[in-house]
């Protein structure tokens, strides 16, 4: 099953690697993973996408919460939770092909943020079947280049994973 | 005060109460080694090999409980202590690396004897820490020996580029008493919840084992571990790292379990209805083809460690804590209660395992003409009065050793289990000698193990340590040998140790005293004679049957029932 793992962490060098380091020592898939530090400079947050049965789901987080620079961790798909992820994608854009990009555009409600003579760039931001909707709904031979971030996750409700 | 970098690492170990260093100089650690050479509280035990150093602080600290720390110059000097890093992470033991490194403006750079330590070590430490400015020395030292030592122990290592240390820069210093993290708290205590259900689990078994690990003898939880096997009077069987932890020389004591465990040992295994793991990892060298892993028994877990609970085996009562304490809540807990074990089902279940014990399993031909292994490591218990420190290498002399001395007390018994490192055992014998002077310190070796380190046969020399090698010489790399024959119709590839030594006037050209053995009779005669130079290093070349086998046997992916047996034994 598919896990979207949250975890905040000490902002420090190395941090990261050892993370992706314990993924691969172990043989965990990860699917993407996305970090950046927090309003707190000193700490980190990272949104990590895992697929697995239960006991290899347990075994991560519990291998992650070892992680001596885990400070704290929250599997987000125990819960109701929102995922955001963000994709710019440049598509061949030339005069006949315009107007139906543009209204691929709208429909996703994404925005056109370059535009040169032969292309558009268009900067899409939902949840990861959206964005696929999207890459699948554009002629394949338009799309140049495309770039996503992985998705992003915070669980609903008032709560928050802090200190 | 104001110190320099350099002084600071050393005032640091000080104010830890670190006596021992186990190191080996080099360009990126000359301050570090300049400081040292200025003081002395610390005291500096020069090995000839890196590994060494890290082989030599792992035994310290498995005979004494204390952090073993080792300092090592950066590039080679920290490749080489790779294997001692990851053999003391792989048992759990409390150890503090030091190593050089560049000067921080040519990290990256690809500089003279540079590596990325921190890299390279990352996958077998319990933490590290790169050190990138004089003012967190101290604070990174606290943090090191904190993480080392407490929760499930294992070893940190602590990287200091060179300009970190420069003599000249001198801040102030103060070392922190205590330290708090916010990403790192071990658990203190177990769920009282789930020991109360694990108590009342273990008051309706039948047919109960404790099986118990390393845990037990990191955690110092030997005599609570006594006190709740004595008042419950269940069998206990030990894994390789717990021996020593409950008396071998006790009747509930079952014998070692796993690939060379006891039939005894395995049978109840494989038959226990309730069984109660403590400080040990269900590791595949004891649990065999998880699939006929103890079939019938419903599993109580005890492990400091989280993510040890579960890994391999589901377990019915996961208890996270340290296994003092929760061994002391369930003593607590059976005692408040009056209700007791069924003693007619144990008494039918003691009966059963006798049956097992009348298998005689580590019987072994006594009227053979050449030494026997199995002899030589009872010759040692004997002359030793069972009281020795015994490190051991890795191989079939390991095996025999772990099932023949019969270890009463916890961290007597000094061996590699989860690593399997040959070469440990002869550095990992100068660290339990230098912390335990005047003790018996026994190195049961074989003549291909010995070899990997056989270097510090001159720092035994230099620094007067008085370790009692018993290489027991099978003319094989015996354990390869076994699993040939058993397994590879006897072709033995590469596993006959051509071109061996004259391990006598080897012995002899680094100062010490060397005796060959080759007769039965001769054995304890002169076993004797070498304990008692007290301050002598002798090295027993013991000329052994080469065709024994570490009986008995459950090869790997087998079930606890499907031992193989020696020859003679009434089972076969
Ligand atoms: C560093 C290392 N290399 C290889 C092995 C694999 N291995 C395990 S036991 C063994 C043979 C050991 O021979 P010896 O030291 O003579 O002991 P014996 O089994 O004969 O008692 C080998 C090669 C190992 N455990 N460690
Ligand atoms: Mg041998």
């Amino acid at each position: 099953m598919r896990h979207i793992i949250s975890i905040l962490m000490e902002n420090e060098a190395g941090a990261l690697s050892r993370v992706a380091g314990l993924f691969s020592a172990r043989g965990y898939n990860i699917e993407s993973l996305t970090v950046a530090p927090t309003e707190d400079a000193s700490l980190s947050r990272m949104t990590l996408v895992t697929r697995g049965d239960e006991n290899i789901i347990e075994q991560i987080t519990k291998q992650l919460n070892k992680l001596v620079e885990v400070v704290k961790l929250l599997d987000l798909s125990e819960g109701p939770h929102v995922e955001r992820e963000m994709m710019l994608i440049k598509v061949k854009a030339e005069r006949s092909q315009r107007d139906e990009i543009k209204r691929l555009v709208d429909i996703f409600r994404g925005k056109i943020i370059d535009v040169t003579d032969a292309s558009y760039l268009i900067e899409l931001t939902g949840q990861a079947s959206k964005l696929d909707a999207f890459v699948n709904a554009v002629e394949e031979e338009l799309i140049v280049e495309v770039v996503r971030t992985g998705p992003s996750g915070i669980a609903r409700g008032a709560k928050g994973l802090s200190l | 005060m104001e110190l320099s970098g350099a002084e600071i690492v050393i005032q640091c170990l000080k104010d830890e109460g670190v006596e021992h260093v186990f190191g080996y100089p080099g360009g990126a650690v000359l301050h570090i080694y300049d400081a040292l050479f200025q003081q002395d509280f610390v005291k500096h035990i020069l090995v000839r090999h890196e590994q060494a150093a890290t082989h030599a602080a792992d035994g310290y600290a498995r005979s004494t409980g204390k952090p073993g720390v080792a300092l090592v110059t950066s590039g080679p000097g920290a490749t080489n202590a790779v294997t001692g890093i990851a053999t003391a992470y792989m048992d759990s033991i409390p150890m503090v690396v030091l190593t050089g490194q560049v000067p921080t403006p040519f990290i990256g750079s690809d500089a003279f004897q540079e590596v990325d330590t921190v890299g390279i070590t990352r996958p077998c430490v319990k933490h590290n820490f790169l050190i990138k400015d004089v003012r967190d020395i101290a604070e990174t030292m606290k943090k090191a020996f904190y993480i080392a030592t407490s929760g499930r122990p294992g070893p940190v290592v602590v990287d200091i580029p060179k300009d970190i240390t420069d003599p000249n820069k001198k801040i102030p210093y103060d070392y922190p008493k205590k330290i708090k993290m916010r990403s790192y708290s071990p658990v203190l205590r177990g769920h009282l919840g789930q020991i109360k259900k694990a108590v009342g689990l273990m008051l309706s078994a039948e047919r109960p084992v404790f099986y118990t690990g390393g845990g037990v003898v990191l955690g110092d939880a030997s005599e609570e571990l006594r006190e709740l096997t004595r008042e419950l009077g269940f069998p206990i069987t030990n894994t390789l790292m717990g021996l020593g932890s409950y008396p071998a020389s006790d009747k509930q004591f079952i014998g070692m379990l796993g690939m060379h465990g006891t039939y005894e040992a395995n049978m109840a295994m494989h038959d226990t209805d309730v069984l109660i793991a403590i400080g040990a990892r269900f590791d595949d060298r004891v649990t065999g083809h998880i699939a006929h892993f103890c079939p019938n028994a419903k599993i109580i877990h005890v492990d400091i460690d989280p993510s040890s609970i579960s890994k391999n085996v589901r377990v019915d009562v996961p208890i996270v804590g340290p296994v003092k304490s929760v061994l002391q809540d369930m003593l607590t807990v059976l005692k408040e209660g009056k209700k007791r074990p069924s003693s007619a089902a144990l008494k039918k279940w003691w009966q059963q395992i006798d049956g097992w014990r009348g298998a005689d399993c580590l019987s072994y031909d006594r009227t053979h003409a050449q030494i026997k292994p199995q002899f030589a490591i009872e010759t040692l218990h004997k002359v030793t009065r069972g009281d020795a420190f015994v490190a051991s290498d890795v191989g079939q002399h390991q095996m025999f050793a772990a099932q023949f001395y019969g270890f009463d007390k916890p961290r007597r018994w000094v061996n590699s289990g989860g690593l399997g490192t040959m070469g440990f055992g002869l550095p990992a014998a100068m660290g339990i000698q230098i912390a335990h002077p005047g003790a018996d310190v026994a190195l049961v070796t074989g003549e291909a193990s010995v070899q990997m380190c056989i270097q510090e046969l001159a720092t035994c020399k230099q620094h007067d340590l008085p370790i009692k090698i018993l290489l027991l010489n099978n003319g094989y790399m015996g354990m390869v040998r076994q699993w040939q024959e058993f397994f590879y119709d006897g072709r033995y590839s590469h596993s006959y140790v051509d071109a061996l030594p004259d391990f006598v006037k080897l012995a002899e050209s680094f100062g010490h005293v060397g005796m060959k053995v080759e007769r039965p009779e001769d054995l304890e005669g002169a076993m004797q004679e070498a304990f008692d130079l007290k301050d002598r290093l002798v090295f027993m070349d013991v000329v052994i049957d080469p065709t024994e086998n570490v009986y008995p046997m459950i090869e790997a992916g087998k079930g606890h029932h499907e031992m193989y047996l020696p020859p003679k034994s009434e089972l076969v």
